[in-house]
C-alpha cells in the first residue's frame, strides 16, 4: 500500500493504540494535519498553546498509563512543548512528540520558522529522531513509542521535515521485536543483590520504607503493602509517590521531605534502615545530604542505575523493575516486629496532631487547607486531583490523603506553574470520567488559562477549583521567611474568575465562607456537560507547615505554633 | 605502565551506534551533568555500524558510566582504570630549527622516544610521536627549549591488554536502511 509519510505516523499511532492527541497546526505540520481526515478513528484536541499540548499529553499519560502524543508545527510550535516536554522528563511521564519541520533541503539555512527542536529539546528527552527518510517513519514511531513506555518512561520527540511528511512510499507495518541494541531496560535483580538486601532488612531495628513514583508506575503497591506488613516497616511517600499505597494503611507515614509531615522526616532521620523504593533523593526531600539519615543503611531499588549513588550512597544497590525486584524479596522475607520503634512514631504523631491545621478554629477566615480537606469530604477521598504548583499542591499533599495509584497527577520534579489545567483536560480525556479535580493558584492558573477554551470546546468535564490568595504564594512564603517580608512581585491581580468563567460559558460560583465549600463542590458535581469552576478566595497570609528550609537539615522543620484560642 | 593517566583521571571505552548526532548527545550529556573531559576520542570499529568512544574524565566513572548507558544509541560502556590496558596518544610536534645542532638534537631525541621525522623544512621540522600521555609530555617538555612553533595531540585511545574484548552483546546489523541521517547496508 503506498502512502504518504504524515499517514504512515498515522498508520502507527493506530497501532500503537492512540485514540486521541492535543496538538495545534501550522505549515510545517499541515501534510500531517491533512492527512488527519483520513483517520477519524483519532481524535485530534486542538490545544490554545503548545504548551497545553505536551501537559495535556503529561496528563493523559499519568492518568491512563498509556503514552500520551503532543503534536506541533516547527520552530515556535516546537519550542512551546519545551515547558512540558522537560515537565514529562523530571516525572517519567511517556509522552511522544511529533513536530514538523522545516523541509529537509532547508534544514540549516534559518528558514522561515525553523528551529534545531531535536537540538533544543536533547537534554529533556528520553530520546529523539529527525526524520529524513521516509523509509524509516514506521521503524521511528514503533521505536520511539516503545522507548517512550518501557524502562524508566519519558518524552521522545520525532521531527518531520515536510517533505518527508508529503514523500509516497510502500506501507508495510514493521512486525517483530524491536531491535535497539543499546536499549536495554533492566528488569531482575541478582541473587546476590537480593540476599544482600534481605540481609539488612533482617537486622533493622528502625526501618522506613520511601515510596517513589516507581511504584506507581511498576504497579508494585500490593507487594510495598505486603512488605511493610510483614516486616512492620513504616512508609513515607514522595509527592508522586502519593497513591502507591493508601495512606489510610496503618503504616502510612504521610508525604516526606520539604512539606511532608513531622513525623515522616523524624522517622527518616532516625532510621537505621532506608528502603528507598522507585525513588530518586531529590533535594526536596533529603535536605542537607550531608546530615540525611545519619544511622540509617540504604537499599535503593531503581530502575534507572544512574540514580544509584547520584545523591545519596546505597550500601545495597539494586537496579530493576520495582514490582519484580519486590517479588524476589518477599519469598524469603520473614516476619519482623518493631513495637518500639512504632510507638517512638506514634507518640511523633500526637505532637503533629496538635499543630495541625484542621484542628485550628479560625474566626471568618477561610483557609486553603481547610478548602482542601472539605474537597477530600466532598469527594469520599475518590476524585482524580490535578494540581498546578505552589502552596495549593503542598496543602493538596497534606489535607488529601490518596488511596489509590494514578488519582494525583502533579508536577513534582520541575515544579511547573501552569500544568494543571491543561493535564486535567489531559486526564479527563483519557478517563472520559468528570470525576476530575483541578486544584490551581491564581498565580499558576493564570499562566494557561487559555485552554480553558480548549475544554469548554471538548464539552470536558474538568472541575477546576482555584484556591485565590491574591499572592504568588509559595514565592510570598520564602520572601517572608528568608528575605526579610520583601514581596517583591509577588502580590498579584487577578481577573474576576467568576466573570472570565462567565465569558467562556463555563458555570462557577466564588465561595468566601467555609460554609459554602461543601455545598459548593456538591454543585459543581452536578455540572457534567463541560467544565465547572470554583473560585475559593482565601486567607491571603497563610503559610504551609512544616517547613524544611532548602538545603537545611531535615529534621530542622519550621512548625505551626501550637494554636492559641485567638485563632491565627 | 599499562596507564599513562594520572591518579584522578578515569578511563572509560563506549561502544555507540555510528550515526550522526551521537557524538553531540554524549557531549550535550557530559556538558549538561557538569562532567568535565579530559580527553575524548571517537573513530570506527571493524563493524562499521559501531564507533568507538575513549573517554578520560575527572569525575566518577561510574556516574558517567551510568548516565552514558542511558543513552539509547550507546551500545556497551567499560570502565577500563584499573583493567591491565595500552593507552595510546598520538601528536605532531612542529619544533623549530635553528641550527644544525638543533637539528642533530632532534633526531636523537626521536630515536631515543621511537618517533619519527615526518617532515623536514630549512626552518621546522614535524615530528609524530606516538605513546602514553606521559610519553608524549616527556617528549614535550625536551622538545621545549628548542622552540615548539605548533602542537597537537590527537586525545587517548585505549584497548584493555589480554583476550578481554568489549563487545556488544548479540549484536546484528539492523536489517533496514535507516537514517537519522544514516543509512547502512542491507544485510
Amino acid at each position: 500500500m503506498k502512502l504518504t509519510g504524515a499517514e504512515i505516523v498515522l498508520e502507527c499511532l493506530i497501532r500503537e493504540g492512540v485514540e486521541v492527541m492535543f496538538g495545534y497546526p501550522g505549515g510545517a505540520i499541515l501534510p500531517f494535519y491533512d492527512a488527519m481526515t483520513k483517520y477519524p478513528q483519532i481524535h485530534h484536541v486542538l490545544t490554545r498553546h503548545e504548551q497545553g499540548a505536551s501537559h495535556m499529553a503529561d496528563g493523559y499519560a499519568r492518568a491512563t498509563g498509556k503514552v500520551g502524543v503532543a503534536v506541533a508545527t516547527s520552530g515556535p510550535g516546537a519550542t512551546n512543548l519545551v515547558t512540558g516536554i522537560a515537565t514529562a522528563m523530571m516525572d517519567s511521564s511517556p509522552i511522544v512528540c511529533i513536530t514538523g519541520q522545516v523541509a529537509s533541503p532547508a534544514i540549516g539555512s534559518d528558514a522561515f520558522q525553523e528551529v534545531d527542536v531535536t537540538g533544543v529539546t536533547l537534554p529533556i528527552t528520553k530520546h529523539s529522531y529527525l526524520v529524513y527518510d521516509v523509509e524509516d517513519l514506521a521503524y521511528i514511531v514503533r521505536e520511539a513509542f516503545h522507548i517512550a513506555r518501557t524502562g524508566r518512561p519519558g518524552p521522545v520527540l520525532i521531527d518531520i521535515p515536510k517533505d518527508v511528511q508529503n514523500a509516497v512510499t510502500e506501507f508495510e507495518y514493521p512486525e517483530g521485536e524491536i531491535y535497539l541494541p543499546g536499549y536495554k531496560p533492566p528488569q531482575k535483580a541478582s541473587a546476590e543483590g537480593i540476599q544482600a538486601a534481605l540481609d539488612l532488612i533482617q537486622k533493622a531495628e528502625r526501618p522506613v520504607i520511601l515510596a517513589g513514583h516507581g511504584v506507581l508506575m511498576s504497579g508494585a503497591t500490593k507487594e510495598v503493602i505486603e512488605f511493610a506488613e510483614r516486616t512492620q516497616t513504616p512508609i513515607a511517600l514522595t509527592l508522586l509517590g502519593k497513591g502507591g499505597v493508601p495512606e489510610s494503611h496503618p503504616m502510612s507515614l504521610g508525604m516526606m521531605g520539604m512539606h511532608g509531615t513531622g513525623y515522616a522526616n523524624l522517622a527518616i532521620q532516625n532510621a537505621d534502615l532506608l528502603l528507598a523504593f522507585g525513588m530518586r533523593f531529590d533535594d526536596r526531600v533529603t535536605g542537607n545530604l550531608k546530615t540525611y539519615a545519619p544511622d540509617a543503611k540504604k537499599i535503593h531499588i531503581d530502575i534507572d542505575a544512574s540514580e544509584i549513588h547520584k545523591n545519596v550512597r546505597a550500601d545495597v544497590p539494586i537496579v530493576g523493575d520495582l514490582k519484580t525486584v519486590l517479588n524476589q524479596i518477599l519469598p524469603a522475607l520473614s516476619a519482623v516486629e518493631h513495637r518500639e520503634w512504632l510507638a517512638q512514631i506514634r507518640d511523633w504523631m500526637e505532637d503533629a496532631d496538635e499543630r495541625d491545621i484542621v484542628h485550628q478554629h479560625v474566626t471568618n477566615k477561610l483557609l486553603a487547607a481547610h478548602v482542601i480537606r472539605d474537597m477530600w469530604a466532598a469527594t469520599q477521598g475518590n476524585a482524580i486531583v490535578v494540581t498546578d504548583v505552589g502552596q495549593h499542591q503542598m496543602w493538596e499533599a497534606q489535607y488529601y490523603p490518596h488511596e489509590r495509584p494514578h488519582t494525583l497527577i502533579t508536577s513534582g520534579g520541575l515544579g511547573t506553574m501552569g500544568f494543571g489545567l491543561p493535564a486535567a483536560i489531559g486526564a479527563a480525556m483519557g478517563l472520559k470520567t468528570n470525576n476530575v479535580w483541578c486544584i490551581a493558584g491564581d498565580g499558576g492558573f493564570q499562566m494557561t488559562m487559555s485552554e480553558l477554551a480548549t475544554a469548554v470546546q471538548e464539552r470536558v468535564p474538568v472541575k477546576i477549583a482555584i484556591v485565590n490568595n491574591g499572592y504568588l504564594g509559595m514565592v510570598r512564603q520564602w520572601q517572608e521567611f528568608f528575605y526579610e517580608e520583601r514581596y517583591n512581585a509577588t502580590p498579584m491581580i487577578t481577573p474576576d474568575f467568576v466573570k472570565l468563567a462567565d465569558a467562556y460559558g463555563i458555570p462557577a460560583r466564588r465561595i468566601t465562607q467555609r460554609e459554602d465549600v461543601i455545598p459548593a463542590m456538591e454543585w459543581a458535581d452536578s455540572v457534567t456537560d463541560g467544565p465547572v469552576l470554583l473560585e475559593f478566595v482565601v486567607e491571603k497570609h497563610d503559610i504551609v507547615y512544616p517547613m524544611v528550609p532548602a538545603g537545611a537539615d531535615l529534621h530542622n522543620m519550621i512548625r505551626r505554633p501550637v494554636p492559641s484560642p485567638d485563632g491565627l | 605502565m599499562t596507564n599513562g593517566n594520572a591518579n584522578d583521571k578515569q578511563t572509560l571505552v563506549a561502544l555507540v551506534e555510528n550515526r550522526p548526532g551521537v557524538l553531540n548527545r554524549v557531549a550535550s550529556l557530559f556538558r549538561r551533568r557538569n562532567f568535565n573531559i579530559d580527553s575524548l576520542t571517537v573513530g570506527r570499529t571493524e563493524n562499521p555500524e559501531i564507533s568507538r568512544m575513549t573517554i578520560v574524565v575527572d569525575h566518577d566513572a561510574e556516574k558517567v558510566g551510568n548516565q552514558l548507558s542511558k543513552l539509547v544509541n550507546v551500545i556497551e560502556v567499560q570502565e577500563v582504570t584499573d583493567v591491565p590496558n595500552v593507552s595510546r596518544d598520538l601528536a605532531l610536534i612542529k619544533v623549530a630549527v635553528e641550527s644544525s645542532q638543533a637539528r642533530g638534537e632532534i633526531v636523537q631525541l626521536c630515536d631515543i622516544f621511537r618517533a619519527h621525522i615526518v617532515d623536514a623544512g630549512p626552518d621546522a621540522m614535524i615530528i609524530e610521536i606516538t605513546g602514553d600521555e606521559q610519553k608524549i609530555s616527556s617528549m614535550v617538555e625536551l622538545l621545549r627549549p628548542l622552540g615548539i612553533k605548533e602542537l597537537v595531540r590527537t586525545g587517548v585511545v585505549t584497548m584493555t591488554r589480554g583476550d578481554h574484548v568489549l563487545a556488544p552483546d548479540e549484536f546484528q546489523m539492523r536489517s533496514v536502511k535507516r537514517t537519522n541521517g544514516h543509512r547502512a547496508s542491507v544485510v
